[in-house]
Parts: structure tokens; sequence; C-alpha cells
């Protein structure tokens, strides 16, 4: 048993059980807090659109399981490169006119975007969801010896935090990352140097989509296929984006995880309460550190 | 580079003339309207029109986007909604109070959202407007699903029963155009020159003396009420108040109403919430999905469209004069 006192009594199992489930929301929040922070430094957008992304990464994994009979593994890899394409396109026909402008304008393009492609899957697969089995490889249980672990979800965990590494290295520690950053403080002066900076913003945008793509394959087994699995995603992903701030990636990554297990807490120790603890978290830090916790006062 | 299109501040003749003229229009259309068209319909439009305006006052005037207007148009109708069934006040009362909630609940978010600026308060504003959808979904009185039904009308100020569609009509129509006028006063005040002198030039405003945070929160709370007032308004019409009220996609909504209908423009909210209320009440009956045809909306009136059905007439009418 493992008590809190004055509050509540319950079996350890039952909160590695919640404390697993919170380091898989977790996991999502980091993917996709990471693809927007990386998307708004580079181009100064708020992508609204993140989520109708990931959705889309659950629905193609989906079709090509379906309809081409191509499974997870070929998925993990196909649904985010489809994903970034689908980007490249959102970015090369609309998405740039917005640079020049206010970059209210960026969200409220991305708001649109995102109601066309909810709004198409929804009117096509209605509300409810369409089930996705995980691979038969990642299937069975794993006996931890002090929980059972349910393999798949051991394996988001793991594959998410490497994707979240990967992407840290990429940006901090390689060639392209180093224009990438150097572009977000400077574009014109790193085009001057003669790197495509255009090119690298389309890129960008498509890396951040493919990112959240990923999630959305990663998701499918987990929670059901469904149209609405975005939105409502999305808006969690804001405020944990609000709370750890944009200014460095590792941050958007470190706040993910640590909401997530602070949300699958409050589901073990007060569940009414576990809708909104990552916006009450965002409150309180607003209040006692504006900028965010990993943030830099602009 | 501020999200509202620059305005001169030389009137010619021509625009004044205009301004005079489209007023007129407006005055005499919704005189006529009741007898042509359902009453129910143009006081859902007059509602809309009211909140879209509350929300221009921010946008428009104080360069503030929010993203989380549901929240006060939805705490207003479930405190109507709740005070006129439960407590049995007078529809003006109840609205009232709605109207004062609302305020309040602006009072707390517009508190946390000014502490950032720009893109960060639009995320802030949408954060808390989901976390209140949330509390919505929880608290027992506001019964969750079905939401606050059958509301009784009542008898507005002990003098006109507001059973009767057509006089309640008259009643809407004079509470919208009274928030209109407050709005209209507001903007043209001192009060409403330095909320744009904020939204012109944030760091010049500061270094004027102004303590920009206060005026911001007053804009935001004056915002936050009037869209109360609306969403007040709207549930007894309806006699009714749901989750739809608080959604985030009735944020967006009303986002859109002042886009189409030209942002930072006195006439545009009302135009836009017509054209979209009105759309979706006719397309309801056809198999098309409205989510998509909003989504377009937005995304044309954003790439080709920004300065909004008035703010091309103003654009036209400056050219010519």
């Amino acid at each position: 048993m493992f008590c809190i006192p004055f509050v509540k009594c319950l079996p350890l199992v039952a909160l590695y059980g919640q404390l697993l489930l919170g380091l898989i929301n977790g996991s999502f929040y980091a993917l996709l807090s990471l693809g927007l922070a990386v998307i708004f430094g580079m181009l100064r957008v708020i992508n609204f659109a993140h989520g109708a992304l990931y959705m889309l990464g659950a629905f193609v994994s989906w079709w090509l399981s379906i309809s081409l009979g191509i499974p997870y593994w070929g998925a993990l890899i196909v649904a985010p490169l489809a994903v970034g394409l689908v980007a490249v396109v959102i970015e090369k026909t609309m998405l740039h006119q917005m640079y020049r402008l206010d970059p209210l304008y960026g969200l409220l393009l991305t708001f649109g975007i995102t109601q066309v492609i909810e709004g198409t899957f929804r009117y096509f697969y209605g509300a409810s969801g369409q089930p996705y089995p995980p691979p038969p490889a990642l299937s069975g249980p794993l006996n931890l010896g002090f929980m059972i672990l349910p393999l798949y979800r051991g394996w988001v965990v793991i594959v998410s935090v490497l994707a979240c590494l990967a992407t840290w290295l990429l940006i901090e520690r390689t060639r392209i990352g180093a224009y990438l950053r150097a572009a977000t403080e400077n574009p014109v002066l790193v085009q001057t140097f003669g790197i495509n900076v255009p090119l690298m913003m389309t890129l960008t945008y498509a890396f951040g989509a493919a990112l959240a793509g990923f999630a959305g394959v990663l998701a499918a087994p987990i929670y059901q296929v469904s149209p609405l699995m975005g939105t409502n995603l999305i808006i969690i992903v804001f405020a944990v984006v609000v709370a750890g701030g944009m200014g460095s990636i590792l941050g958007a990554i470190v706040t993910g995880y640590i909401l997530g297990l602070l949300e699958g807490l409050t589901k073990v120790f007060y569940p009414e309460a576990s809708n909104i603890v990552i916006f009450v978290v965002m409150a309180i830090v607003l209040l006692l550190r504006p900028a965010g916790l990993f943030g830099r006062a602009a | 580079m501020s999200i509202v299109a620059q305005q001169g501040t030389r009137t010619g003749e021509l625009r004044s003339r205009l301004n005079l003229l489209i007023i007129a229009a407006g005055i005499v259309a919704a005189l006529v309207a009741p007898f042509v068209h359902y009453p129910i319909d143009l006081m859902n439009v007059l509602c809309f029109a009211l909140f879209a305006s509350a929300f221009n006052l921010l946008i428009g005037f104080v360069g503030l986007l929010s993203f989380g207007h549901a929240a006060f148009f939805g705490a207003a109708a479930y405190v109507t909604a709740h005070a006129a069934k439960v407590w049995g006040l007078p529809p003006e009362l109840a609205i009232l109070l709605g109207a004062l909630s609302a305020a309040a609940l602006g009072l707390v978010v517009g508190f946390l959202a000014i502490r950032r600026q720009g893109i960060y308060f639009s995320m802030i504003t949408l954060a808390l407007a989901q976390m209140f959808y949330f509390v919505c979904l929880e608290v027992p009185f506001t019964h969750g699903e079905d939401g606050i039904q059958g509301v009784p009308r009542g008898t507005f100020l002990g003098l006109v029963n507001l059973d009767n569609n057509l006089a309640f009509y008259f009643v809407v129509l004079a509470i919208v155009a009274a928030g209109h006028f407050a709005i209209w006063r507001i903007v043209h005040s001192p009060f409403g020159n330095i909320l744009k002198a904020i939204r012109d030039n944030e760091p010049r405003a500061i270094s004027l003396g102004y303590n920009v945070d206060s005026y911001k929160l007053r804009a935001f709370v004056l915002s936050a009420g009037l869209a109360g007032l609306a969403g007040g308004t709207h549930a007894i019409v309806y006699q009714l108040a749901t989750l739809t009220d608080v959604e985030w996609q009735a944020s967006g909504q009303v986002i859109l109403m002042t886009l189409l209908g030209g942002i930072g423009t006195l006439a545009g909210p009302p135009i836009g919430a017509a054209i979209v209320v009105l759309l979706q009440t006719n397309l309801a009956a056809l198999d098309f999905p409205v989510t998509v045809l909003i989504g377009l909306i937005f995304v044309v009136c954003v790439l080709l469209f920004r300065r909004g059905v008035a703010g091309e007439i103003i654009a036209y009418t400056r050219k010519r004069g």
C-alpha cells in the first residue's frame, strides 16, 4: 500500500499503472510540444494544425494496414513521411505567406486548416474510433516483478524518449541544426551566407509535422484512431508549451514528461481534477514565472 | 506589425456620408426584419453580433487575440439559465447576473493572460477556456451533457411578456443596441484612444507612462462582460445553456465572424455574425459538413481577405474619396 496522509491509500500496483499512463501521455505531450517548439522557433508560427497532423499520422497507419496490408513497422516510417509531405504542401501553398504578417495570422490560418482536415475526417468516419491492434511482436505483457507492463506501452515510452533525444541532438549538435539555430536568430544574415532559408523553413515545418505524424502512429494502438483525437490533445499541449516556455528544446521535452506524470498522479489521488491539472499548473507558472519554466524573458 | 491595418484619422466626406447611410440601413433592416423572417433566427444573429463586437473590442482595439471567448459567452449562459430557472429571477436580472459573472471570470482569465504577449496570450486564453469547459463538464449545476433546459423566458421588467417572439425580438434588439452603444463609447473615449495606442505600439505607450497592464485588463473585463451580455440573452432566447456554448469551436466561430466582417471596424463584426449564423442555419439542412466550410472561409479570409467585408468597403471609399 502507498499512502498520502489524510488523502488516500491505494495499492502500489494501481499507482504504478497510473504513473505508466502518465508517462505515456507525457511522451505524446513531449513529442508534440517539441514539434511545436521547433516550428515556432524557425517560422514564428504556432501550428494549431499540429493536432490534426497527429491524427493524420494515426489515420495513415490505419489505412496502410486496412487497404495495403502494410504492418505497423512500415507505418512507422511511411506515415511520418506522408504527413511531412502534406505539411510541405500546406507550407508551400499557404503558410509561407504568413511570415511577413502578424504571427496571429499564422495561428488563424492553421486553425482554419485544422477545421477543414478534422471536419472532412468527421464527415467520412464519424466521431467514433477505428481499432488498430499493436504489432504482434509487442502485444504481450511483460512481468517486471512489481507490475505487469503491457509491452507496447513500454515500447512507446522508450521510442518517444529516443525520438526526443535524437531531435535534440540534431538541433544542438549537427551542422544542419546549427544553420537552423542561426536562421532562428537572424534569417537575413544566414541567407546572405548562401543558405537557402525558405527551403529550411519548409523542411522545418515538414519535420515538425512528421514528428506529429510519428506520434500519431505510436498513439494508434493505444487510443482509438478517431478524427477528434488531435485537437483536444493540442490544446493541452499548448498549456504544456506555455508552462515550459518555448525558449529551449530540452525544456519542451522535460515539461511534457513532467506534466504527463503529474496528470497520472492526479488521476490516482483526485480523479475529478485530472482533466484540468495541466491548465492549473500553467496558471501557477504564469503567476510565479511568466516566461515559463525553461523560458527566457522576452 | 499590428493585426489591424493602420487607419487614417482624416475622414473623407464620402466616408462619413456612407457611415450614416450604413447605420440608417442597419436600423431600418433591424426594424423590418422580424416581419419578414423568423424572429428566433434573427435574435440568434443579434446575440452573435454583440458577441463578435465584444470580441472585436479586444482584437480590433487592443490587438489582443483571445482564443477563449466562448468561456465568457457560455459562463453567462449557464448563470443566466440557472438564475432564471432555479432561482426564478426575472430575465433582466438573470441576464445582468450572467454578464457580471462573465466579467468576473474575465478578471481572472485576463489577469493571467496579460502576463504574456502576442501569440502566448492567445494560447493562454485558449487553455484557460478549455479548463473552464472541463469544469462545466464536471460541476453538477450545469447538468453535464444535457445542459440546463427549459429555461423560462418570463416577463421583461415586468412589462413585456417574452413568450411573444416578436416582442422578445425588440427587447433583444434594445439589449444588443445598448451593448453596441457601450462599445462605440468605449472606443471613442480617451480610454479607447489609449487602448489603440497600446495596440499600435505597446513600448511607446509604456514609455508615455501608461500602466499598460491595467488598461489591457480593464478592456478584457469589459469585453468579457459584453460577451456575457450576449451569452445570457442567448440562453433566454433559446431557453437553453449547453456545453456547445463553452467549446473551443465556439471561440473559433466568433473569431471567424470578426475576421470575415472586418477586424477593428465597428460595423464588421455584426456583418460577419449575420453571414456566419445565416450560413449555418441554412446549411444545417444540407449534407455538407459545416466545420469544413467554416475552415475554408477561415483559410480564404486569412490568405486573401484580411480586411474583411467592412474593411474592404472602408478601403474602397478611401481610395475613391
